[in-house]
């Protein structure tokens, strides 16, 4: 039944580090090192390194490889530049969605596409038997991911490479040295701050890591686990797959509009997604927030008048807006800002408002 | 190992219970505040609500999970820690003292009795460990 746990190259830091290991997507992964709101304010503060050498990467290239990647995926990539990485989604013919992901342009005919960790096994499995063509190659197990995010990371990172890594924006990417160890330097992350997410080959992560760590003790540099990777990536309401988005929610209601180009030409979903785009999504991903303490979790119904108009996909105290909010979908005529709304928890109803997302202003490089 | 204070009796459920006269003031023990991780929310029951040995009188919330608090003993609550909803922290911080949840006026001396020595709680958790 249980297979045994999948481990990163830096699994064996973690447990010397004294991080709490939990089960995540089939993968043993540090949770926490010191505590998730800790954790939570040193990125928003200084400085934070994720291992998140368990997101999956796929390559694809050869003259058919962009084919491929339009047919496959929502958004358009092409026009994407050599150097430049775009967020986008896989989905099903009926819009639902088989993952979200990023897609990099590595050189003319070769793209990568960074795919959340529990859906490796089946997103290799649509990606290989959907696409029309090019030479797709599963680089996964020989490819680990060090994200570097906050406000200190442009100092860390740029103090360990001759790169000018300042040079880089937002959604761009360059090969470099860091550390020295050979890495692909994506300016990207999941935390709303400015940073870095660092590709680097297995064998050379512990290096890379260890060197962050030691080199970044005077930004305040700090190892920070899944829990506090959540709680930061909800505040700036990012999806999660799994929670917030899956097979059976499209991009639309989502609130991914934006990565849906109905008019790039076909792709898988296109002909649901273009039918919910004209009339308009029956429920919206919206976010939450709390008139009191109450934590809103996956599954709780949200209700209006003693009526169920949907239900949460995340929730959580927030630490840097100090409120308790959440994530979920709504029926669309209560979606609008401004809406008061109850969501129940263990039986009772809490009162809880739609509000303007991200709940914690963004960072990022623009 | 988390500490464990000598003086107080535990449950299997990781609460404290220590005798003050004729009541007794109830909490979570230093493990379960670790295990939790940062707790967010605490829901406390009202002053007279009636609470029973081994039965839920409340909840607590971290960042990740929600778990129920559990009675030692039953009894009658004549007091709460009315600003912990306020400051749910501080259970991580001094669960032992400041992070206390209830006082209870038990209606049953017998179970009393039939809570755990630190030293019995010490090894329920070093067994429950491995």
């Amino acid at each position: 039944m249980n297979s045994p746990l999948k481990r990163t190259p830096l699994h064996d830091a973690h447990v010397k580090a004294g991080a709490r290991m939990v089960p995540f997507g089939g993968w043993d992964m540090p949770v926490q090192y010191t505590g998730i709101v800790e954790e939570h304010r040193a990125v928003r503060a200084a400085v934070g390194l994720f291992d998140v050498s368990h997101m999956g990467e796929f390559e694809v290239d050869g003259p058919r490889a962009l084919e491929a990647v339009q047919s496959l995926t929502t958004n358009d990539a092409s026009g994407l530049d050599i150097g430049q990485v775009q967020y986008s989604a896989l989905c099903y013919p009926d819009g639902g969605i088989v993952d979200d992901l990023t897609v990099y342009r590595l050189a003319a005919d070769r793209y990568m596409l960074t795919v959340n960790a529990g859906n490796i096994d089946k997103d290799w499995d649509w990606v290989t038997s959907h696409a029309p063509g090019g030479r797709w190659r599963n680089v996964s197990a020989e490819t680990a991911l060090i994200a570097v995010q906050g406000p200190k990371a442009e100092r860390l990172v740029g103090r360990l490479t001759d790169r000018d890594v300042t040079a880089i924006d937002y959604y761009r990417f360059a090969p470099g040295a860091v550390a020295g160890v050979r890495t692909l330097i994506s300016r990207t992350g999941y935390t709303g701050e400015d940073g870095f997410e660092l590709y680097v080959a297995a064998g050379d992560a512990a290096r890379l890591w260890a060197a962050l760590l030691e080199r970044g003790r005077e930004d305040g540099v700090a190892p920070i686990g899944l829990g506090a990777r959540d709680t930061l990536r909800l505040e700036m309401r990012y999806a999660l797959y799994g929670n917030d988005i899956d097979a059976t929610t499209n991009p639309i209601e989502a609130g991914l509009g934006w990565i849906v180009k109905l008019g790039k030409g076909p792709f898988i979903g296109r002909d649901v997604l273009e039918k919910v785009r004209a009339a308009g999504p029956a429920r919206r991903l919206v976010g939450l927030e709390m008139a009191e303490r109450a934590v809103a979790r996956h599954g709780y119904p949200v209700v209006k008048d003693g009526a169920p108009i949907g239900v949460v996909t995340s929730g959580s105290y927030g630490p840097s807006v100090d409120r308790y909010i959440a994530m979920a979908y709504v029926a669309t005529p209560h979606a609008g800002v401004g809406t008061d709304v109850g969501v129940e928890i263990r039986g009772q109803v809490k009162p809880a408002r739609v509000v303007k997302t991200p709940f914690h202003p963004s960072r990022t490089k623009k | 190992m988390a500490s464990v204070p000598a003086e107080l009796k535990y449950t299997k459920e990781h609460e404290w219970a220590k005798r003050e006269g004729d009541r007794i003031r109830i909490g979570i023990t230093a493990y379960a505040q670790e295990q939790l991780g940062d707790v967010v929310f605490v829901e406390l029951p009202k002053v007279g609500a009636k609470v029973t040995a081994h039965q839920a009188f409340g909840v607590v919330e971290s960042v990740k999970a929600v778990s129920d608090l559990f009675a030692p003993v039953s009894g009658e609550v004549v007091e709460t820690n009315a600003e912990l909803p306020q400051k749910p922290e501080t259970v991580n911080k001094d669960p032992y003292g400041k992070g206390w949840m209830i006082v209870v006026k038990p209606s049953s001396a017998g179970e009393w009795d039939h809570l755990l020595s630190a030293e019995q709680y010490e090894k329920f958790v070093a067994e429950a460990a491995h």
